[in-house]
C-alpha cells in the first residue's frame, strides 16, 4: 500500500524507532523566538551542553516586541529582559538572529518562507504552535514546548509518536470576496476546536490548489485551532515557484525538486479520516464566540445556546455569549467593532495587505474606530511601502505599524481594553487573548476592510 | 525531573470546557526567563472573582485539577504547565487534552490524566459534595481511587517508565547519539542551512 504525503516526509525523517516508544525524528530547521526559549537555553548551560546545529537554527524577535519606536530602548523592564535574554543566548551559542530593525525581523512563521528556508519535505518545529504555517509548502511543521525546544537544541531531534492522518477535500471554486481564511473557519466550525486532535490534516482538492503560497499558508497556519498536530499541502509549481530566487532556495534547485515532486499522497494510500467541504457555497466566514469553532457565515445572526443539543457545547455558548455581550438572534452584520486588527502569522503577508488596500483606497475609516495595520515582517513592511500601500492605510485613517505579532496576542502594548471589540485577521479569540476583557471577532482582510469602513461587521459586497 | 509514582491530595472541580491556555496563563504573564513565579499568572482573568473555584476556601489546599473536557487548546507556551506546577497541582484530569499541552505536561511531569466524561462528572460531584475527598492517583497501576471508586486510565508504557524514574528525554536521546550521526552524514546537500547567511 501507498503512503500519504504525511508518512512519507515522517518516514525520511525517522532516526531511530523501536516497538513501545515514540519515534526519534530529525528535525531539519527550529526557528525561535524570546517567549519559549529562555528555559531552553538555561537547561542547556546548567547541563553543559551544546546547540547541535546552529546551521539549522535562526532566532527572531516578534512576540513580545513593540511595534512603534522600536530602536528606543524597550520601555516594559520585564519585556526588554525577555528580549535581551534571547539575543545573548543567540551570541553565546552562535545563532543566526534577526533583531527589532533587522530587515528579516517579523513573525518567526513569516520570516522563513520569505528567507526561501521554508522548503518541501521538511521536518519543522518552534516554541509556537502556529509553526502549522509552514505545512503550506508539504512540511511537517508543528509547535512544541520549551522542553521540546531544549531537546531539538540539543540533539536535533524529537520523540515523537506517529500522528494519524486526516484529508480535508475542498472541491469547487471560491466566490468572489471569499478566501482562504473563510475555508480554515469553516473547517474549524465544522469539525471544532478538537476535531484534529492527534491527527496531521492534509489539505486537498481543487479549492486548496488554486489557492496562492500565501493563503496555503493561512490554511495550514490554523490546523492547530482544530486542534491537529499539523497541516500540510503537497507541493506544487506554484511551491516551487515561490521558492526560486529566495535567498536559501537551494543551489541545485533541479534536485531538491526532483524530490520535492515525489511529495504527494500515494492513490493506493489511505487517510484515518477524511472529511469533505463544498467550496462553491461558501461565504465570508466570522467567529461569534470565544473558540475559533464559534463561527458563522456573515450574513448569519448570532445563535441561539437553547438551540444546541449538546448540554456542554451549549455551556460554553452561554458563557461565550456573555463575555462576547452579545444577544442571540442579532444579525452578525449588526455587530458594531471599536477596532480593526490586520496583521498576524495568519493574515499579515504582502497579499494580505494589498487584498486589504484595495478595498479601502479612497475611503475613509468609520468614524471613533481605531485600525492597526502591522506587517507580518519588517520586509513585507518594506515591499507594502514600494506599493504605496502605507499611505493607503494612513489616508484612510489607519496606523502603520512596525512587524510583530502585536495585537493578536496582546503581549506587546497593543492590547484590547476591558470590553473594547475587534474585528482580528488572527487566529484565536480567546477570552482575553488580545487584552483582558477585549472581544474578538475572527474574520479575513476583506472582511477586517470592509469592516473599517462601515463600523459594522461586513464584508466588501456590503458596501 | 521529580519521579512521580503516585500522588494523594485533595481536588478542584474546574467546571468549564475548552480552558485554553489564555485561560491557563495570559500572554503578558509569560514575559519571565525562568521556570518559576507563574503561579500569579494561572487562570488570571478569573482569579479576582470571589466566586472562582480556587479562591474557595474549602478547595485552598487542593493538588488535584479536574476540569471539563479540551483543556490546553492553544498555544504552545509550557508557562501555561509551569503555571500549574507552580501554583502547586500534580495533576490534572479532564476528558480530552489538547495534544501540545498534553505533551508538555507529560515531559515536565505534571499528570494529566484521560477520563471518560462521566467518570469526570463523578469525581466532580464526589469532591462537591465533600471538598475533603482524598483523591489517589497512582501510576504503577493506572488507577484513580477516591471513596470506594477505583477508576483505570491508560498512558503508555514509555512515558509511564519515564515518569516513574524522573528521567529526562535529553539524556535518554544523547544514548544515541550515533543514530543521529550517521542520519545526518546521509542528508542530501540541497536541504537548507541558516549558516552562513545569504541574502
Amino acid at each position: 500500500m501507498g503512503k500519504t504525503l504525511a508518512e512519507k516526509i515522517w518516514d525520511d525523517h525517522i532516526v531511530r524507532s523501536a516497538q513501545g516508544e515514540p519515534d526519534l525524528l530529525y528535525i531539519d530547521l527550529q526557528l525561535v523566538h524570546e517567549v519559549t526559549s529562555a528555559q531552553a537555553f538555561d537547561g542547556l548551560r546548567l547541563a553543559g551542553r551544546k546547540v547541535r546545529r546552529p546551521d539549522l537554527t535562526i532566532a527572531t524577535e516578534d512576540h513580545n516586541t513593540p511595534t512603534i519606536d522600536i530602536l528606543k530602548p524597550i520601555a516594559d523592564p520585564v519585556s526588554k529582559l525577555q528580549i535581551d535574554t534571547l539575543r545573548n543566548n543567540a551570541k553565546e551559542f552562535g545563532l543566526r538572529i534577526h533583531s527589532l530593525g533587522d530587515a528579516d525581523q517579523g513573525v518567526v512563521h513569516v520570516v522563513g518562507p520569505q528567507l526561501g528556508i521554508t522548503q518541501p519535505g521538511m521536518t519543522i518545529v518552534c516554541g509556537d504552535s502556529h509553526t502549522s504555517t509552514h505545512g503550506a509548502f508539504g512540511a511537517i511543521a508543528f509547535g512544541i514546548g520549551t522542553s521540546e525546544v531544549e531537546h531539538v537544541l540539543a540533539t536535533q531531534t524529537l520523540l515523537s509518536s506517529r500522528p494519524k492522518t486526516m484529508a480535508i477535500n475542498v472541491e469547487g471554486r471560491l466566490k468572489p470576496g471569499v478566501t482562504a481564511k473563510d475555508i480554515i473557519l469553516a473547517i474549524i466550525a465544522q469539525i471544532g476546536t478538537g476535531g484534529g486532535q492527534g491527527y496531521i490534516i492534509e489539505y486537498r482538492g481543487s479549492a486548496i490548489r488554486d489557492l496562492s503560497m500565501e493563503g496555503r499558508m493561512t490554511v495550514c497556519n490554523m490546523s492547530i485551532e482544530a486542534g491537529a498536530r499539523a497541516g500540510l499541502i503537497a507541493p506544487d509549481q506554484k511551491t516551487f515557484d515561490y521558492i526560486k530566487g529566495k535567498p536559501h532556495a537551494p543551489e541545485d534547485f533541479e534536485t531538491a525538486q526532483k524530490y520535492w515532486q515525489t511529495l504527494f499522497t500515494d492513490s493506493d494510500s489511505k487517510f484515518d479520516l477524511e472529511i469533505t467541504l463544498d467550496a462553491d457555497v461558501l461565504e465570508p466566514f466570522v467567529t461569534w464566540g470565544t473558540n475559533p469553532g464559534q463561527g458563522l457565515p456573515l450574513n448569519g445572526s448570532v445563535p441561539n445556546p437553547a438551540d444546541i443539543k449538546d448540554s456542554e457545547e451549549r455551556g460554553a455558548a452561554e458563557r461565550a455569549l456573555e463575555y462576547m455581550g452579545l444577544t442571540a438572534g442579532t444579525p452578525l452584520k449588526k455587530i458594531a467593532i471599536d477596532t480593526v486588527f490586520l496583521g498576524s502569522c495568519t493574515n499579515g503577508r504582502i497579499e494580505d495587505l494589498r487584498a486589504a488596500a484595495s478595498v479601502l483606497e479612497g475611503k475613509k475609516i468609520a468614524p471613533k474606530l481605531r485600525m492597526l495595520v502591522v506587517p507580518g515582517s519588517e520586509r513585507v513592511r518594506q515591499q507594502a511601502m514600494k506599493e504605496g500601500l502605507d499611505k493607503v492605510f494612513l489616508d484612510f485613517g489607519a496606523e502603520w505599524r512596525n512587524a510583530g505579532c502585536s495585537m493578536c496576542l496582546g503581549m506587546n502594548p497593543d492590547q484590547l481594553s476591558v470590553g473594547e471589540r475587534a474585528a482580528s485577521t488572527s487566529n484565536r479569540n480567546f477570552e482575553g487573548r488580545q487584552g483582558k476583557g477585549g472581544r474578538t471577532h475572527l474574520v479575513s482582510p476583506l472582511v477586517a476592510a470592509a469592516t473599517a469602513i462601515r463600523g459594522t461587521l461586513s464584508s466588501p459586497a456590503d458596501l | 525531573m521529580e519521579k512521580f509514582v503516585r500522588h494523594t491530595g485533595t481536588a478542584i472541580p474546574l467546571r468549564r470546557s475548552n480552558v485554553d491556555t489564555d485561560q491557563i496563563i495570559p500572554a503578558v504573564y509569560l514575559k519571565r526567563v525562568t521556570r518559576s513565579g507563574f503561579e500569579d499568572g494561572l487562570f488570571a482573568a478569573w482569579r479576582n472573582d470571589p466566586e472562582f473555584v480556587l479562591n474557595q476556601p474549602q478547595y485552598k489546599s487542593g493538588t488535584i485539577l479536574v476540569a471539563g473536557p479540551e483543556f490546553g487548546t492553544g498555544s504552545s507556551r509550557e508557562h501555561a504547565v509551569w503555571a500549574l506546577q507552580n501554583y502547586g497541582f500534580k495533576v490534572v484530569i479532564s476528558s480530552r487534552f489538547a495534544d501540545i499541552f498534553r505533551g508538555n505536561s507529560l515531559k515536565g511531569g505534571l499528570l494529566t490524566v484521560i477520563l471518560p466524561q462521566d467518570a469526570v462528572e463523578a469525581i466532580w460531584s464526589a469532591i462537591e459534595s465533600n471538598p475533603m475527598t482524598s483523591i489517589t492517583v497512582d501510576l504503577e497501576t493506572r488507577t484513580v481511587s477516591y471513596g470506594a471508586a477505583t477508576v483505570a486510565f491508560e498512558l503508555d508504557d514509555y512515558t509511564r517508565w519515564r515518569l516513574m524514574e524522573g528521567l529526562d528525554d535529553i539524556g535518554l536521546t544523547l544514548k544515541h547519539t550515533d543514530a543521529i550521526d550517521s542520519f545526518e552524514a546521509k542528508r542530501p546537500a540541497y536541504k537548507p542551512l541558516t549558516l552562513p547567511i545569504r541574502i
